[in-house]
C-alpha cells in the first residue's frame, strides 16, 4: 500500500516486505550480464573456487536492486533522493531472501518533507546481508 | 599494499546512452514486475517521459566502459580478492530511456584496517545527462581482503 502523505506515515511504520525466490546460477548468470558486472566470481564455479570460495555468490549490487524494489513499490521512484546500504555477508546460493523496512524519521531535508528509511535484506535463516538507509520526500 | 598516491585520481568519462531493451533485460534480472519498468505507457502515466532507469542502473555506466576495469588494472587490485563494501546512490533528477548518461569518477580515497589485511578504495562520481544536468551522485567503497 503506498502512503497518502506525510502526514499518513508514522514512526515505526513498517513497508510491506519483499520475498525473493531462492538464489540460483542463473540469476547471477542474468543479473551480471543486465548490470554490466562480469566478474566471474559470481558465474564461474572454477574461478570462484580458485579465489577460495566454495561457491559463486550473488553480486553484491543484485541485493541492492532488489531493497530497491522494496523501496518503489511503496513510494513511486521520483520521490526516492538517497539510497545508502553497506554490504555485511555474502549472499550465496539457496539463500531466500527478504527484504524489509521501516519509518526511521520525519525530517525536513531541502526545504522537502522527508521520511528516512531503515532498509535491509536477510536470508531464511534470519542474517543480515544488505543493512542502510532510503531517503524519500511525500507530498 | 595500494599506492595511496592514487587518491585524488581522476578516471575517464564513461559514456551510456539509456536504452529500453537493456532496461527491460535489467528489470528481468531483478525480477521486477512493476510495469513502469517495462512498459512505456505505464512509464508515461507515472509521470515519466519513458521507461525510467531503475534507483541502482547507473552502476552499470562504468562497468559497460570499463572505467572500472582500467581502475582495478591501476590499483593492482585483483577481482578474485574484492568485495563490494558500501554503495551509495543521490538523486537529483530521473534518468530515462533516450537519455545519454555520463559518469565522471575520482578515487576520493585509500585506506586500510587489521594492518593491512583488509584495504578500501573509495570511488565518487557525478552522473550527468545529455544537457549537462547532474542527474545522481554515486560512491562505492570496495574493499580488497589480503
Amino acid at each position: 500500500m503506498k502512503p497518502m502523505s506525510y502526514d499518513d506515515v508514522q514512526v515505526g511504520d513498517q513497508l510491506p516486505v519483499l520475498d525473493l525466490p531462492a538464489v540460483d546460477r542463473a540469476r547471477l548468470a542474468l543479473f551480471g550480464g543486465a548490470s554490466g558486472d562480469h566478474n566471474p566470481i559470481h558465474i564461474d564455479l572454477d574461478f570462484a573456487r580458485r579465489a577460495g570460495m566454495p561457491d559463486v555468490f550473488a553480486q553484491g549490487m543484485l541485493g541492492m536492486a532488489w531493497v530497491g524494489r522494496l523501496v518503489t513499490r511503496w513510494v513511486p521512484q521520483s520521490r526516492l533522493r538517497r539510497f545508502d546500504m553497506r554490504f555485511q555477508g555474502i549472499t550465496h546460493l539457496g539463500h531466500v531472501v527478504r527484504c524489509s523496512g521501516r519509518v526511521l524519521e520525519k525530517i525536513e531535508v531541502g526545504g522537502e518533507r522527508c521520511v528516512r528509511l531503515a532498509v535491509q535484506s536477510a536470508n531464511q535463516f534470519g542474517e543480515v546481508k544488505i543493512a542502510g538507509e532510503a531517503l524519500v520526500a511525500l507530498p | 599494499m595500494i599506492d595511496k598516491t592514487w587518491i585524488g585520481h581522476e578516471l575517464g568519462a564513461s559514456e551510456l546512452p539509456i536504452e529500453a531493451s537493456r532496461l527491460r533485460f535489467f528489470a528481468k534480472a531483478i525480477g521486477e514486475d512493476d510495469p513502469v519498468y517495462t512498459d512505456r505507457a505505464a512509464a508515461q502515466a507515472a509521470g515519466y517521459p519513458d521507461l525510467p532507469a531503475p534507483p541502482t542502473f547507473l552502476f552499470a555506466v562504468e562497468l559497460d566502459s570499463g572505467a572500472v576495469d582500467r581502475m582495478l588494472e591501476l590499483l593492482q587490485l585483483p577481482l578474485s580478492k574484492l568485495l563490494h563494501g558500501e554503495q551509495s546512490f543521490t538523486y537529483h533528477q530521473p534518468v530515462c530511456v533516450g537519455d545519454t548518461v555520463t559518469v565522471r569518477s575520482c578515487i576520493e580515497d585509500i585506506y586500510d584496517k587489521k594492518n593491512g589485511a583488509l584495504e578500501f578504495v573509495v570511488k565518487s562520481s557525478r552522473a550527468t545527462n545529455q544537457a549537462g544536468e547532474l542527474v545522481a551522485e554515486l560512491r562505492s567503497v570496495l574493499v580488497c581482503r589480503h
